[in-house]
Formats: C-alpha cells, structure tokens, sequence
C-alpha cells in the first residue's frame, strides 16, 4: 500500500468522509460502486414482488398505501443510482449488467408474493432488516451515500408501519387471516436469516476495512432479532426455528444455522423468482427504451 | 445532452439549505420535474434549489501560510498568563496586609 492510500485508511477509519471530488484509491472507488449498485438494483427489483399485489391489494386505502411505497421504493433506486454514477458508472451500463445478471440485487428480492399476507410481512420485516442496514449507512464513509441515506431511512419507516398495520389487521381478523400471515412468515424467516449476509468476521470485511459499513454482518442480524422477535412472539406467531433463543448471559441470540449455500445460490439468479423477475425487468426496459429517446431528442 | 444538477433542499422556512443529492436531467424543465418527483413529493421540504454542476465553484483548501492564529480563540492561550496574574494579585495582596 503506497503512502497516499494509507493516509487515507487512515483518515477514513478514523471517522473521516469523503466526498465525490475528493482523491480516493481506486479499490475504494470500485467497492463503493459494486456495493452501492446492489443496493440501488435492490429498490429497483425489490418493487417487483409487491407490485404483483397492487391489482389484488384489499381495499383502496392498502392499494394507495402500497402504491405510495412502491413509489417510494423506485424514487430510493433513482437516487440511488446517482451515486454511482458520480463514482464513474452511468445508469445504462447498471441497468445492462442488472438484466444480463452480472451485477446482483439482494436475495429477499428472489422470491415469489403468494399471498396478502407476503406484503404485510415484507413491509414489517423485510423492511425492517433493510433499515437496520441503511442506519448503518448513515455513518458510511462515502459522503454523498450516507447523506442519501438520511432521505431513505425517513420514507421507510413510513414502510414499517404500514407493513406492522396489514401484518396487524390480519392477526386480528379470521383464524384463516392469521394463518396467512403465520405461513408467510414461515416462507420469509429464512430469507430474513440471511438478509444480512454471512456471519463474516468484522477484521476480515474489506466493508468494514474502509468505513463503507460500520456494522458487521452478524451484529446487524442481531440488531434485527433483539428488535423484531419479540414483537413478531407477542402477536402469537411462531418463527419457524425451534432453536431460536436469547443466550442471556452474553446476550447474543443462538439460531439454526441458516442454509448459506442456498443464500449464495439465490443471490447469483437461482433463486425461486429470479429469473421471472430479471426477465420482467428486461421487457419494461424495452417497453419504456422510447421515452429516454423522445426526452432527450426533444431536449437537443 | 444530460447535465447534472446539485440539489439543495430546505425542510422548514428559515432553516439552511443543505446539499441532499443530485439528478441528471436534459434540461431545466426536466431538473424541475425530477426534483419535485424525488425530494418533494412527500411534502418534505419547503424549497428546493437546483444548482447546474458546472455553475458551483468549489474552494476546498485553506492554507494558513502566515499562522495567523490571532484572530481565532484558538490563537490565545490565556491560561499560563491568567495563573501568572493571579499569584501576583495574592501576593501583593498578603504583601500590602502584612504592611498594615
Ligand atoms: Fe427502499
Ligand atoms: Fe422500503
């Protein structure tokens, strides 16, 4: 490591930010795009599941809710994006790698909505994984994307709530309602292990090494499950690991092993909805290719 | 042609605008329709000001060449002086009551 790219390890692992015009090293730069480019192609794809209920949603007010969220969910990718862009790669060749799948997006995004009760538990936990993470983010050491952050986080607690009050509605309805959300969860506890990755070491994650995260994976995991298991318990549902407990002298929670083969399987396009998913995203941008032609034909 | 516009935002009246984020637009009409679309839509903020790229003039280094430290409170360091003043103060103090 030459000089110059110590000292700014250095600065930046003692809390410094840098900004979009300042010197960095060109693993720096490269990480931050890989990783914020999957996050942007995460509230990209990720409005694909829920879209699938905006037709079926119950009533007009969850439709307009849900709809709100989506909404949300896009303007999170287009800022997203931005970012990447100033790091030096343009929206097009992102979307280009999406579809072709050489780029990725996160894994709770490969799998099927079967039923209302997905939507209320991917608003309420899927959600509330994510926001865990993009907390985190705040204190990245990537200026422009912590800055970012702060908009995001806002507008998804807005998503929590509304996933908590279908999640709700439908505890306290039919014993037939219940059982959708209990079955729902069952499908989504083991995406949620694995939403915050593999339980990697904090001194071996080359994230941690330059202040992109400031959480390891494991400590997220557990953020989520101190937060969300007892309020997922209190309603009476029961989470589909019969290991799942609180050690209480070290304070930390003992769960089964989640499949990581599988998490590596799903997130490289072999998961259940995968394919579906980046072939819808295919079509939409051939079917919306004309409206960039016109704006910018238009603008010259 | 796309040009980058640096998006200020202000959430209440009265308080600073501060840098949120930046969009890309073909032009001022467009920049003024994905500012509203993605920073106002939720009521969120009171004024916008969208800034082309080219038009910002950045000043990021400081150099203080001439240490000219004395027109900063870090430029003064009173303690040595003030402890210095105040034994003097005592002993003529005690030195005059010992006169009397
Ligand atoms: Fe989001
Ligand atoms: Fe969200």
């Amino acid at each position: 490591m030459d000089a110059r790219t110590q000292e700014f390890v250095e600065y930046v692992q003692s809390g410094g930010q840098v900004e979009a015009t300042d010197w960095m090293p060109d693993e720096y730069r490269a990480r931050l795009i890989k990783f914020i480019e999957m996050h942007a192609n995460s509230e990209l794809m990720g409005v694909l599941p829920e879209r699938d209920w905006i037709l079926r949603a119950p009533t007009l007010q969850r439709k307009l809710a849900l709809t709100a969220k989506i909404q949300d969910e896009v303007g999170h990718a287009q800022l997203i994006y931005r970012v990447v862009e100033d790091l030096g790669k343009p929206r097009q060749a992102c979307l280009d790698d999406l579809v072709s799948g050489r780029s990725k997006f996160h894994n709770v995004f490969h799998y099927p909505t079967r039923t209302w009760g997905d939507v209320g538990v991917i608003a309420w936990l899927v959600d509330a994984a994510a926001i865990i993470s993009q907390k985190a983010l705040l204190r990245c050491s990537y200026a422009p994307y912590a800055r970012i952050m702060k908009k995001i986080c806002w507008e998804e607690s807005f998503h929590i709530l509304h996933g908590r009050d279908v999640v709700l509605a439908l505890v306290t309805g039919t014993q037939e309602q219940f059982e959708l959300v209990q079955e729902a969860l069952n499908r989504w506890w083991e995406p949620l292990m694995h939403f915050h990755g593999t339980p990697i070491p904090a001194d071996e994650d080359p994230m941690l090494f330059w202040r992109i995260k400031s959480q390891a994976n494991e400590d997220a995991r557990q953020q989520f499950l101190d937060g969300y298991v007892p309020q997922i318990r209190e309603l009476g549902l029961e989470i589909p690991d019969p290991a799942l407990r609180k050690d209480e002298e070290t304070g930390r929670w003992l769960y089964t092993e989640p499949d990581w083969e599988r998490l590596r399987a799903v997130i490289t396009g072999h998961g259940p909805a995968s394919a579906e998913r980046l072939a819808f995203r295919r079509l939409s941008r051939e079917d919306v290719a004309w409206v960039e032609r016109v704006i910018l034909a238009e603008a010259a | 042609m796309r040009r980058v516009f640096e998006v200020f935002r202000q959430e209440r009246k009265g308080q600073p605008l501060q840098h949120a984020g930046s969009i890309v637009a073909p032009d001022e009409r467009f920049a003024e329709l994905y500012a509203r679309e993605q920073y106002g839509r939720r009521q969120e903020s009171a004024a916008l000001w969208l800034v082309p790229r080219e038009a910002v003039l950045e000043i990021g280094d400081f150099p203080d060449e001439f240490d000219l430290k004395y027109r900063r409170v870090d430029g003064y360091s009173i303690r040595e002086r003030l402890r210095e003043a105040r034994e003097r103060a005592s002993s003529a103090r005690s030195a005059s009551a010992g006169a009397g």
